[in-house]
């Protein structure tokens, strides 16, 4: 069940400087743990103490954000892309 | 050997956090990546500001955004492409329609380089961006900001790549590849652009004016605020209506009314904020209404495509401006905004584009619920021109008589047209 996961730059301190990162996951909540199992302290950028992801930051499996999907239990399946994206502004 | 003395003309002196006061140098980052990712604010030293500027010298400046430059994130010359300073129109005609005794528009319809609002935030953010190195510039865009980033790259000599959804209105479209960039139609609504963009900031070191050049780009819309002060006889308005598409535009009108006050420049007055969103992309409005302080987001089905942003990054602060302030925040249906954009070009002689319709229909029914005060002096802010989407309203308006170059022909045609009024 290999996920590809897209790192945004200000989290490659924790990856090595990797941009992207192979990892074995079943949902989004999962995923989060598996990152923070291979790179300590990463969960607490990506979640407050509740384990929530920040409001802040966007999740997106295969370019869906995962607030129309199931959130944080949005299912993954192998070959799934997930991105983490910070907010931006437009216009 | 001549020494000259060079007093540093910056009066901010870095970059916080807006969420948890986390500081930065002023380089290129947009969020608090050390702690929470919370948007990153420009921090400027007001007590420096305050000594430096009066109304005399603001007067004294030039007839653009950098009369204010005291205010604005750069360090050194700034790109002056003419940008600001655009008319503050007392509205009679539009207030006696909508039974308003005091109204404005200021109308950014007219900005220079490329009519709108977008100007402002660009001519600070490639200014900044010169500032910090960068050789090329780029940006997500639903299309005023794609035009804008491209003119003034264009003007000062940067290479451009912008990106935009690929279903823009042609005169979008137009108006940015007459520039040169190498422009991008991204399959995908906005909020997929600014993703996909956001991937490309990681890895290409350009400078996205909304994404690492963010803090400084927002910057410039504080200039809404306050030539509207200064345009009103330096003094704040009662009430204002704006477009809502981010929500960063309403914050910064906020930000640079408070700091006039701070600073002294003008009289310390509540001013109540009021936001307009199209129904078919409401994600503030309907968090507003349901009293939530968080946005879910949409996915946009509107002809107000300029503001047709599903996930916008600064709605929470926009619902907390509306709410502190006891302003409102209203959404008007497709037709309602075909509507206000005639009713604005039929009173007052002003064309704007279907953002500004938002905004005028979102007024009238404010206007018509009791949700603002005849009395008040009330500013509603037009930021785009209608000529870019002419598409919105081409199935809406009158057709031309076509006649003969004979007097005959003509004066059956004016019998006709003088029938079609009072029919």
């Amino acid at each position: 069940m290999a996920v590809q996961i897209l790192i945004p730059t200000p989290l490659q301190k924790f990856t090595n400087d990797e941009a992207s990162v192979d990892l074995e996951a079943t949902s989004v909540d999962a995923l989060i743990d598996a990152l923070e199992g291979r790179y300590p302290g990463i969960k607490g950028r990506l979640c407050d103490e509740g384990g929530k992801l920040r409001r802040f930051l966007n999740v997106y499996v295969n370019s869906e954000d995962i607030r129309f999907l199931d959130n944080q239990a949005t299912a993954l399946s192998d070959g799934d892309e997930v991105s983490i994206v910070p907010a931006v502004a437009g216009g | 050997m001549i020494v000259t003395a060079t007093l540093s003309r910056s009066t901010f002196t870095g970059l916080r956090c807006k969420e948890c006061g986390h500081p930065y140098e002023a380089g290129a980052r947009h969020v608090c990546e050390d702690v929470c990712f919370g948007p990153l604010e420009v921090v400027y030293d007001y007590e420096a500001i305050r000594n430096r500027v009066s109304r005399a010298t603001i007067e004294a400046g030039p007839a653009s955004i950098w009369r204010y430059r005291d205010f604005l994130p750069i360090e050194g010359d700034p790109i002056d492409v003419g940008t600001g300073f655009t008319p503050l129109l007392k509205a009679n005609n539009l207030a006696k329609r909508l039974g308003l005794k005091n109204l404005y528009i200021k109308n950014d319809g007219v900005n220079m380089p490329t009519l709108s609002f977008k100007d402002r935030v660009v001519s600070v953010a490639l200014t900044r961006a010169r500032e910090l190195g960068f050789t090329t510039v780029s940006c997500a865009s639903t299309g005023n900001l794609a035009n804008s980033t491209a003119a003034i790259a264009a003007h000062a000599g940067l290479d451009c790549c912008v990106f935009i959804p690929s279903d823009l209105e042609l005169g979008k479209v137009l108006g940015t590849l007459i520039y040169n960039p190498t422009l991008m139609a991204v399959k995908g609504n906005y909020d997929q652009v600014n993703r996909l963009c956001s991937e490309v900031a990681n890895t290409y070191g350009w400078g996205f004016v909304n994404i690492n050049l963010r803090p400084y780009y927002s910057e410039g819309s504080k200039t809404l605020g306050y030539e509207v002060i200064e345009q009103l006889g330096w003094q704040l308005p009662d009430h204002i209506v704006a477009p809502l598409a981010s929500g960063s535009l309403f914050t910064k009108i906020r930000k640079g009314f408070d700091e006039f006050i701070k600073v002294g420049l003008v009289d310390e007055k509540h001013v109540r904020f009021s936001g307009a969103q199209a129904e078919g992309c409401s994600p503030i409005a309907q968090a507003f209404a349901e009293g939530r302080d968080f946005i879910t987001p949409v996915k946009p089905n509107t002809i107000a495509k300029s503001i047709a942003i599903g996930n916008p990054a600064d709605g929470p602060y926009a619902i907390d401006i509306a709410n502190k302030t006891r302003g409102n925040i209203a959404a008007v249906n497709d037709t309602e905004i075909i509507e206000g954009i005639k009713l604005l070009a039929e009173t007052e002689g002003v064309f704007t584009e279907t953002a500004g319709g938002t905004t005028i229909a979102v007024l009238k029914k404010l206007v018509e619920q009791g949700k603002i005060n005849p009395d008040e002096s009330t500013v509603a802010y037009i930021t785009g021109n209608g000529l870019k989407t002419t598409e919105a309203i081409v199935d809406s308006i009158g057709a031309p008589y076509t006649i003969e170059a004979q007097l005959d022909s003509f004066n059956a045609a004016w019998q006709q047209a003088q029938a079609a009024l009072k029919g």
